[in-house]
């Protein structure tokens, strides 16, 4: 951290650059759906990326760009990180057009993470919603990994439609769980669906928590955050125990380019994982 | 700190020695009354009768474009940083202009160390010069910024037919050592260059934010000034000029390019601006900052909040050059400072 004062500044370190990637491999990809594909990534020489869930990298795709995309594997599984993606910007659909065995770029992991240490012992209410799912996933694999560590675990993912669910196949695995309670969601279903319609909020009163014991940890469009924070605030859930990661423009991921900044707050390096209490009275937060 | 003195009829030998010896950027005059820092062929190129440059020296130090990163790509993929640090002397810098480029040190240096910033700053020479024609929109002396202490390695005050030389640094003192004939000021120059700097201090009274420095923050917290920074955005052009005049905004966008054989190509930066419309966008059409009002006072919060919470100092410097560069003439700081102090009286 910084201090004040007036201090001179000694140029002769002579250290690396901040912005030059790591060459990584792409080892597997899988279609997930019309608009996001998954990615498993290895990193040259087959170093671990030793990050946190919740963290996030920049992905380079040279003479295209770089972007930053959250990372979706628990660091508890090792030899590989995985990247979901959707197609949205440059990079992104360009990224889209990779298939395993080509070389990208990789910067990071940058960023705070979900405080796992604080978590332990608590029950956790995870609120996914639709691509929140990816960050999220880190972090539901990480406690599903070391289950005995955590108390409850509640898991609730709300998508538009049910062609849109991402992990299809872990969330089979997850509606039959004994480590979780799940609740699933969508805005609009299809022949098919025999679950619940409706916004994620609706899902809320279908349990009942400790609230105390209870950490909220709410990850989704910027338009869910609103609603679904009140929603665990209705539940007696304490400020400081509602988590949330949010989406910024994070260009360089180290503190410099200014276009994360949220406040006086650099998204990158603060966040993107924040508590509520930290960001409710910032106007540009949620 | 020591001080030496150089008698005007030495200083243009010193400086044509010190342009021999490296490359060196000073102020000229661009066209009548109109200022910039340029290569210098030759000492008689320099003005130091100026009120203040078109851009600040800043762009030597964080270039409009600036290579970052050179790649390859296909089959043999790869990439290696590009660093760029040639010695350059620049001459006639002003106290708020260093001050600047002192931040900007303190801020690339800081957290995550950005080499590409620390190489190209390595070898540069700052010879700054006091403020002869103080500028119509500066407001330096709210700003702390009318006179420097550090910073420089060489700081000219001009006492009449010679200068006082404050030297800064080793690098400063061996410049001077080999390229000029000086000598050591007497006690009688040394407070002559007192006097002549309390009077620039003094010739910034007429233009002055009527808050107190450590209040500034307190004015843009929260939801402060709503009105006034919605009534601003009415005139607002988002172009952008503030920002790039500023010499304390190092906001930047980073980009590829590849050359024309496809295989080569570089990425770099070049310089942003918060005020652009784009400036939060993000690839789903996610705007976080869309409200212009909210541009604008995040600039300003900028420059009297946020930096100010880090480092203890303004990320103002008070040259107003943006109050000059706006269009709707809009941006100037002292009246915005003035007008959340009025609404808060």
């Amino acid at each position: 951290m910084t201090t004040k004062g007036l201090v001179q500044r000694d140029f002769q370190r002579d250290e690396g650059s901040i912005y030059l990637p790591q060459l990584a491999r792409i080892v597997r990809t899988e279609q997930l759906t019309a608009m996001e594909k998954l990615f498993e990534i290895q990193l040259s020489g087959a170093r671990e990326l030793g990050h946190q869930p919740g963290q996030f990298v920049e992905v380079s795709l040279f003479g295209i760009g770089e972007a930053p995309i959250s990372i979706s594997s628990s660091p508890t599984r090792k030899g590989s990180f995985e990247l979901a993606v959707r197609a949205v910007g440059n990079v992104t659909r360009a990224l889209h057009r990779l298939e395993a065995g080509a070389t990208v770029g990789i910067r990071g992991p940058f960023g705070k993470g979900f405080p796992v240490e604080g978590m332990k012992g608590k029950d956790i209410l995870f609120v996914a919603g639709g691509i929140g799912l990816v960050p999220l996933r880190s972090l539901i694999n990480y406690v599903l990994d070391r289950r005995e560590d955590f108390g409850r675990m509640i898991v609730f993912f709300g998508a538009k439609t049910p062609a849109e669910q991402l992990f299809s196949g872990e969330l089979a695995k997850w509606r039959v769980s004994g480590d979780m309670e799940y609740l699933e969601t969508v805005d609009r279903a299809d022949e098919s669906w025999r679950g619940n319609i409706g916004v994620i909020t609706t899902l809320f009163p279908k349990i009942t928590v400790n609230p105390m014991r209870t950490v909220a940890v709410i990850v989704g469009p910027p338009v869910m955050y609103r609603f679904a924070i009140l929603e665990a605030q209705v539940k007696g859930i304490p400020y400081d125990q509602i988590i949330v990661s949010l989406e910024r423009r994070m260009k360089c991921g180290v503190g410099k380019c200014g276009h994360c900044q949220m406040g006086d707050i650099y998204v990158c390096q603060e966040g993107p994982v924040f508590t509520y209490a930290t960001i409710k009275d910032l106007k540009e937060a949620i | 700190m020591s001080f030496f003195t150089i008698d005007k009829k030495n200083f243009p030998p010193f400086l044509d020695n010190v342009i021999k010896a490296m490359d060196v950027v000073g102020v000229k005059e661009k066209i009548p009354g109109k200022f910039e820092y340029a290569p210098l062929e030759d000492s008689s190129e320099l003005c130091l009768d100026y009120d203040v440059t078109i851009l600040p020296p800043k762009k030597y130090l964080l270039p409009t474009r600036e290579s970052l990163v050179k790649f390859t790509r296909g089959e043999n993929t790869g990439c290696e940083a590009v660093f760029d640090g040639k010695p350059l002397a620049i001459v006639g810098v002003h106290p708020y202009d260093i001050k600047a480029i002192s931040q900007l040190d303190r801020i690339f240096a800081d957290q995550n160390p950005d080499e590409h910033y620390a190489k190209r700053r390595k070898d540069k020479i700052i010879i700054g010069s006091d403020v002869k024609r103080p500028y119509r929109f500066a407001f330096c002396g709210s700003m702390k910024s009318a006179l420097v202490e550090y910073g420089y390695d060489l700081l000219l005050t001009d006492i009449g037919d010679r200068y006082v030389l404050a030297v800064g640094t080793k690098k400063g003192a061996e410049l001077l050592a080999a390229h000029a004939e000086y000598r050591a000021a007497t006690e009688e120059e040394i407070s002559r260059r007192s006097a002549i700097r309390k009077s620039i201090v003094a010739s910034y009274n007429e233009n002055t934010v009527l808050a107190a420095y450590e209040e500034l923050p307190e004015l843009l917290a929260g939801e402060a000034g709503k009105g006034l920074f919605d009534e601003l955005a009415e005139k607002c052009l988002s172009c952008g000029s503030c920002n790039l005049v500023c010499p304390t905004c190092y906001c930047f966008d980073v980009r590829d390019e590849v050359s024309l054989n496809l295989v080569e190509g570089e990425r770099f930066r070049k310089w942003d601006g918060c005020l652009l419309d784009g400036f939060a966008l993000v690839a789903t059409g996610e705007n976080f900052r869309e409200d212009r009002a909210d541009r604008i006072k995040h600039r300003l919060s900028r420059k009297g909040r946020y930096i100010y919470e880090k480092y203890g100092e303004h990320g103002c410097v008070g040259c107003g050059r943006c109050a000059s560069a706006c269009l709707p003439d809009i941006a100037n700081p002292v009246e915005i400072f003035n007008r959340l102090k009025e609404g808060v009286r």
